[in-house]
């Protein structure tokens, strides 16, 4: 392209922006309405709805977590901490050996420290941890970013249903527990 | 202000450092509103402060405020004095400036034969403040963009007052008062009812002359002496504070008085078609008038900041010597023809 060319369709390209956001009515209703016309939201007042698969905050499910300590182990910056304890569980059959179960002592996610790479929620075998959409979760101190398993189980209520993937994908959909 | 002849001088003097400021001020301020807060975010698509008064109308005093809290930081190694006086001779050469811009038929500060030669002088005052802010920080980044400033700043100085040269011709007199009544009273082709607004005959010279000032305003796309991204705002990185706010006045303020010069040189100043320049309604609605032109004028300078990325630093002294200052000076040449054979 030309450089006078150029230069007015980049004129254009900012002009025309400039019109569709003040006139969002165009040609025909040419009244100053910014506030309709801009693409963003004021957000304190007015929110948008995250998309169901953004990456907003992780959430527990507890009954499912092993304390397998993979997610653990895979954390690249070894945000996650697992304690836990061998418990003994009821047998399956009548006259059976008691099982052995592993009980969840702590399970922290420390978010001052996570960057949200979702290694732990993709490595989890057990179906333990989801990807919430909510993002409202900053802290006055910093401390107060160390979700417990309790607060961590609390977002289970956000985790959307699992949407589908697209027709014909291979995919096994990870099914969202119910609480 | 006629009446400035018939005060006292220590009253007219007063008078001129209330509307100097008055215009500086104002001109800033309406120009950030007007177009860095509101017109920019339009053009992005969204709305720019809102929180802060009706459409964030009262965001400029927060701003003011909180520049005027924070701390006035002298690095340790600074030259103390060039450092805090930088921005001084800046803002002078604003104040210095807007001193030759008519408002009116009577609204003037200073009614020199000298108008327009005067403003190009006291323009490149700005440069030294530039350069000053640039060694006084003792900081590598300052000093390359005061080097760099001072370098496009000169460049671009040229193609500015050769395109004023053109205007000079035409109009015959370097009396802003003068070029305004020039177009106002004159004529295409002997048609009279629009008068003759340079920015026809002097087309070339309005182009080069816009291009020129967007260079001396350092506004992108020839923002390279403040590239934030390389040279961390060049100049301004060890300014904070007070200091910092006036580098800010400063360059909006003189964003404004340059559209106006460029307003008095093309488009007529004061002057609307329709009215008889001698009528003294202008002194009502002159001053209108002129904001009017000013507002459309810088914004086409922001137009231009907001649109196009940075030029390198040799394509920008490619741009002015080997382009701007030759189509200037071949206009000055046609003009001065054309002003003979006519």
């Amino acid at each position: 392209m030309g450089l006078v060319p150029g230069i007015v369709k980049g004129l254009g390209v900012t002009g025309g922006t400039l019109l569709r956001t003040v006139f969002p009515g165009g040609v025909k209703k040419p009244i100053p309405a910014p506030i309709k016309g801009a693409q963003t939201v004021q957000y304190p007042h007015e929110k948008e709805t995250p998309v169901a698969r953004a990456r907003g905050v992780i959430a527990l499910h507890e009954e499912n977590c092993t304390s397998c300590m993979l997610c653990a182990r895979e954390c690249p910056d070894w945000c996650i901490y697992i304690e836990g304890h061998k418990e003994k569980a009821p047998p399956r059959r009548a006259g059976g050996k008691p099982r052995q179960k592993n009980k969840l002592d702590r399970f922290d996610i420390d978010f001052a420290l996570c960057m949200y790479c979702g290694i732990c929620v993709e490595v989890c075998p057990f179906e333990a941890l989801f990807w919430s959409p909510e993002y409202e979760f900053s802290e006055p101190h910093i401390a107060d970013l160390l979700h417990d398993k309790s607060r961590l189980h609390e977002w289970m209520t956000t985790v959307p249903e699992f949407e589908p993937y697209e027709a014909g994908a291979s995919v096994k959909l990870k099914k969202v527990p119910a609480l | 202000m006629m009446i400035l002849s018939e005060l006292a001088y220590w009253e007219s003097t007063s008078l001129r450092v209330v509307g100097g400021l008055a215009a500086v001020l104002l001109m800033a301020g309406t120009l950030v509103y007007i177009h860095l807060f509101k017109l920019v975010s339009f053009m992005q698509s969204r709305l720019g402060p809102m929180e802060t008064g009706p459409y964030g109308s009262l965001q400029l005093l927060a701003e003011v405020g909180k520049f005027l809290q924070k701390e006035d930081i002298f690095p340790r190694k600074a030259d103390r004095f060039v450092f805090a006086a930088a921005p001084f001779v800046i803002l002078m050469s604003t104040f210095l400036l807007v001193v030759v811009v008519p408002g009116g038929p009577d609204a003037w500060f200073i009614d020199s034969d000298l108008g327009i030669y005067l403003a190009m002088a006291v323009s490149s005052v700005s440069v030294i403040g530039i350069l000053m802010a640039g060694w006084g920080s003792a900081n590598k980044y300052s000093l390359m963009g005061g080097l760099r400033a001072t370098g496009q700043l000169i460049a671009y100085e040229l193609p500015l007052i050769l395109a004023v040269v053109g205007v000079v011709i035409q109009a015959g007199t370097m009396n802003m008062q003068g070029i305004v009544l020039a177009q106002a009273d004159g004529s295409i082709f002997g048609w009279s009812g629009i008068g003759n607004p340079f920015l026809l005959t002097q087309a070339v010279g309005f182009f080069v002359f816009m291009i020129a000032m967007q260079a001396e305003l350092t506004q992108s796309p020839f923002d390279m002496p403040v590239a934030e991204s390389e040279l961390v705002t060049g100049y301004m990185t060890e300014y904070s504070g007070m200091r910092f706010l006036m580098f800010f006045i400063g360059e909006f303020a003189t964003a404004g008085v340059f559209s106006a010069i460029a307003a008095v040189l093309f488009l007529g100043g004061w002057y609307v078609p329709g009215i008889d320049s001698a009528s003294n309604a202008f002194n009502v609605i002159g001053p209108l008038v002129m904001l009017g032109k000013v507002v459309f004028l810088s914004f086409l300078v922001f137009w231009f900041r907001f649109t196009f990325p940075r030029f390198r630093e040799d394509q920008l002294q490619k741009l002015a010597w080997k382009f701007l200052i030759p189509i200037a000076l071949v206009n000055i040449v046609a003009t001065g023809i054309l002003k003979v054979a006519f």
